[in-house]
């Protein structure tokens, strides 16, 4: 659906206006598009004294890349992107100056820029100071992407002590942070837990050879998904209920993949599922619980018609089918299973106790099931979308669906593929070190963490 | 009498070789993989703005989406319409092009009135049979509502005699001819044209001759329409149909239906005979739209794409009667066809697991079961020494048939031999050996199409 007040603020007359009158100004988006540079302009490594080495191997890494990589912000370019590497900062003065020198270069990032921090976990801190020091890198980052403008994003990397920052699944979240693909993912720290997983051949074509299942994919997010994981390489079987076989059969022979109709409630769906998959395809690498549902009530009103439903699509529907998948064998060495979670199951929202519930349990699912997944050599994450701009938000009244639009640092709705190209992140094998998490992709929303 | 001939057929799926005709030596086999249709409408209803060919796309458009064939080319596709527009003259190959298959795909038209569906099956089984394709796909489509009409006949010949006039004057003479009356369009009709009546006139006659009573009647349409019902209940359709326009089940299908409720309604043929009137609108197909198609393959072919096959064409079988002289009911063919199927391929009528017969009335089903139970009629008018047989209930039409699903023409036999074929599969993998069916589609003509299909 169209934003029409971004699409009045970013032309002619009324960008004036509104330039004049200091209203809000929503950017328009750097997204993906094959083909386009990496970062729009050169990037700036910054560093704290302790993290030289890191940032070095940082630096090299983006020269292979072959971007323009710079270690001082001098002249007057405007960078595409800064990172900002932490990792050994052991004392709360040590941020000090790296950030005192990022701070004048945010004026100096080009639309669409990035800031990326890079930072070791403050749970496993050796020392008070070190904890301190690394949860203010959290709270630095959360605060300052809140100041970027021009649809420039800030989110962290946070790398498990043990792990080098040369580790496949910093280049990869450092290369999808960077990149158009995480437009709407903002104020975010992403934690990389192992050295696994391999950089893909073919950046462009991730999933190459991949067979993938998303589920719920007959419209909005799902045949997003489905589109984006295609675009990546993956085979993509594509599920839904019956009842919406036409729309599902569009998607699926639009991304040359196959539609099966399916209730995944039902209690044979793993079993067909994966019929489905391995008489067609041999193999199942990646399956993305997309299918969710609302049913809307304040709790002192809530119905089990309305309850149970949700609680049994949302959260139980995925757990049945991937414990399914587990006991069958069918997740290997490289599987990712890939959840929908949602900024309303982490923050709360008045009437939807039950979606909350549900979407809420998705959290706790994927965060108790990685160390399952991991066993088999796979994955297993959930993503959170904020306000997306979809069939099912396009019903909010209008006031309210103006107000929560807004209410994101990017000030402006996430479109359907932003979460997708999230989901494909998280699917590919440059993301084996990211297992058990929730990532928002929600403009930095400002409710909930 | 033309009814007593029992020369080899012309249309035929088989090898002659019965039954066992896969195993060495023969033709190979000619698969059915599965299946797709929209749901059934009844005519006027969701689909009245919808084309033939907007429907057998759509068909199409679920088939290729079920088995993943965006972009692959198909050996050929086969497929038509009874009411056909003169602009559909290349209907299948248009629906190939709207589709996502690869427009390499050649396609072809077929036309047998009800049974051109199955026509499109037997064909090309036979193609994969003897090797000339790898993959096809047959199908069917009928708008009741959608229907061509054409200008009267006194009108047509104006026109076109005032296209060819060349002077003023010539011109001026052509239309001086036209007449008020002239500007009355003429709808299709279910009329047959030798005689007149319509098929459920036709079919009343013969209800009449072999005394099918009212409730015999009404009880096969309420158990058509309560299987029906339960099949769409235990998702047996979730991978034979794809929703269109809104509609997820057949229209057409009354699941609360009764035989007290189906008693209630009037008569609506055979109200001018001496006999009571049987025929409602309960037990007889309404008009209606829709469109189906099947995938049919060769062994190689299903194994390289990862498809299981759910059953074998084994052998078809037409007929035709000569209802014109009354020597035969207009919807009887099938008794005859059924009869010299069963002959070559070395069969019993009890030797199957599954019966589908058209419900193009209720009482074209009762007048096939009594028919071949009758030891006069088998005898004299089949040719054989003594009954053919009974047909156990519990084994027809087991998840209801047209009067419960609606009967698009062309559409139906698509419907049928692919159900039959997931039926098939079922009840091979839950009790194994090599589950067998007889199918028979009557058609309007006078005609039939019969085959014998087995679990793969």
């Amino acid at each position: 659906m169209t934003d029409t007040y971004l699409n009045l603020v970013n032309s002619g007359f009324t960008k004036k206006l509104a330039k004049q009158l200091g209203l809000p100004r929503p950017a328009v988006l750097r997204r993906h598009r094959p083909g386009a540079p990496l970062v729009p302009g050169p990037v700036l490594v910054l560093h704290d004294d302790a993290s030289d080495p890191d940032a070095d191997a940082l630096a090299t890494r983006l020269l292979e890349w072959d971007l323009d990589v710079r270690r001082h912000a001098t002249g007057d370019d405007r960078f595409g992107a800064v990172v900002v590497v932490l990792t050994e900062a052991a004392t709360p003065e040590a941020l000090s100056a790296p950030m005192l020198a990022l701070g004048p270069v945010l004026k100096r990032l080009a639309p669409g820029g990035r800031v990326v921090t890079v930072s070791r976990p403050a749970a496993s801190a050796g020392s008070a100071a070190a904890a301190a020091t690394r949860q203010g890198v959290d709270g630095a980052l959360r605060s300052l992407a809140k100041e970027l403008r021009g649809g420039a994003t800030g989110n962290g990397i946070v790398v498990a002590d043990g792990v080098p920052v040369t580790a496949p699944s910093v280049a990869g979240a450092l290369h999808f942070l960077l990149s158009g693909r995480s437009a709407y993912v903002d104020g975010q720290l992403l934690p990389v837990t192992s050295d696994a997983g391999t950089l893909p051949a073919d950046p462009d074509r991730p999933l190459d050879g991949r067979v993938a299942v998303v589920t719920g994919a007959a419209r909005g997010i799902g045949a997003a998904i489905a589109r984006v994981l295609a675009r990546d390489g993956a085979t993509v079987v594509v599920v839904d209920v019956p009842a919406a076989g036409d729309a599902l059969a569009k998607v699926a022979n639009e991304v040359r993949g196959s539609a099966l109709q399916l209730d995944i409630t039902a209690d044979d769906a793993a079993t067909r599922l994966l019929q489905h998959v391995r008489s067609r395809h041999g193999r199942l690498d990646v399956v993305v619980h997309n299918a969710g549902i609302t049913r809307d009530k304040l709790l002192a009103n809530m119905t089990a018609e309305k309850w149970d439903p949700v609680v049994g699509v949302n959260v139980v529907a995925p757990m049945r089918i991937t414990q399914g998948l587990l006991d069958a064998g069918a997740l290997g060495d490289g599987s990712r299973v890939v959840c929908l979670a949602s900024t309303s199951g982490i923050a709360g929202n008045r009437g939807q106790t039950n979606y909350a519930a549900s979407k809420a349990g998705v959290v706790g699912f994927v965060a108790a099931s990685a160390p399952a997944l991991a066993q088999v050599g796979g994955t297993i994450n959930a993503v959170a979308p904020g306000f997306i701009e979809t069939d099912m938000t396009a019903r909010i009244p209008f006031a309210t669906r103006e107000v929560a639009r807004r209410l994101s640092s990017l000030q402006q709705g996430g479109q359907p593929v932003d979460v997708a190209e999230t989901i494909a992140f998280l699917a590919s094998p440059q993301a084996a070190g990211i297992s058990g998490e929730t990532l928002r992709v929600c403009g930095q929303n400002m409710v909930g963490r | 009498m033309a009814a007593r001939e029992t020369g080899r057929p012309g249309t035929t799926a088989g090898s002659g070789r019965g039954a066992d005709g896969a195993t060495s030596g023969g033709p190979r086999r000619a698969v059915v993989v599965g299946g797709n249709r929209i749901p059934f409408a009844r005519a006027g209803g969701p689909y009245a703005h919808s084309s033939n060919q907007d429907m057998l796309t759509a068909a199409l458009e679920g088939l290729v989406a079920r088995f993943g064939l965006a972009g692959e080319r198909i050996g050929s596709v086969a497929a038509g319409a009874v009411l056909k527009h003169s602009r559909d003259f290349n209907l299948t190959r248009e629906a190939v092009l709207g589709s996502a298959l690869s427009p390499t795909t050649p396609a072809y038209d077929v036309q047998m009135a009800c049974a051109t569906g199955m026509e499109t099956v037997v064909g090309l089984a036979n193609k994969i049979r003897l090797g000339q394709l790898e993959s096809a796909i047959a199908g069917g489509v009928d708008s009741a509502s959608d229907a061509p009409i054409a200008v009267s006949e006194p009108l047509r010949r104006i026109l076109l005699d005032l296209a060819r006039a060349k002077t003023p004057q010539q011109k001026l003479k052509a239309v001086s001819r036209l007449r008020p009356a002239h500007l009355a369009p003429s709808a299709p009709t279910t009329g047959e044209p030798r005689t007149g009546l319509s098929m459920g006139e036709h079919q009343a006659l013969t209800t009449a001759a072999w005394g099918v009573t009212r409730e015999a009647q009404d009880e096969l349409a309420a158990a058509s329409h309560h299987r029906l019902a339960a099949a769409y209940e235990r998702g047996f359709f979730d991978d034979l149909l794809t929703p269109y326009r809104r509609l997820t089940r057949d229209a057409n299908l009354r699941a609360d239906t009764s035989v007290e409720k189906l008693g209630g309604l009037k008569p609506v043929f055979g109200k001018t005979l001496d006999t009571p009137a049987t025929m409602t609108a309960g037990n007889s197909t309404p008009l209606s739209d829709g469109a189906s198609a099947v995938l049919l393959a060769s062994d190689d072919w299903a194994a390289e794409h990862g498809f299981t096959p759910l059953a074998t064409v084994v052998d078809a079988e037409a007929g035709a009667v000569d209802f014109v002289h009354g020597t035969d009911g207009l919807l009887t063919a099938g008794t005859y066809a059924v009869a010299r199927l069963l002959e070559r391929n070395g069969l019993g009528l009890e030797e199957f697991d599954l019966y589908e017969i058209h419900e193009a009335f209720a009482s074209t089903v009762l007048v096939n079961l009594a028919a071949w139970a009758d030891e006069e009629f088998c005898r004299e008018r089949l040719g054989l020494p003594g009954a053919l047989g009974t047909v156990d209930r519990d084994r027809l039409n087991v998840t209801g048939s047209s009067l419960a699903a609606g009967h698009p023409f062309a559409a139906t036999g698509g419907r049928i031999v692919a159900t039959t074929a997931k039926l098939l599969a079922e009840r091979k993998a839950a009790g194994g050996g090599t589950p067998r069916a007889l199918i028979s589609v009557c058609a309007a003509g006078g005609q039939a199409v019969t085959m014998i299909m087995e679990a793969a």
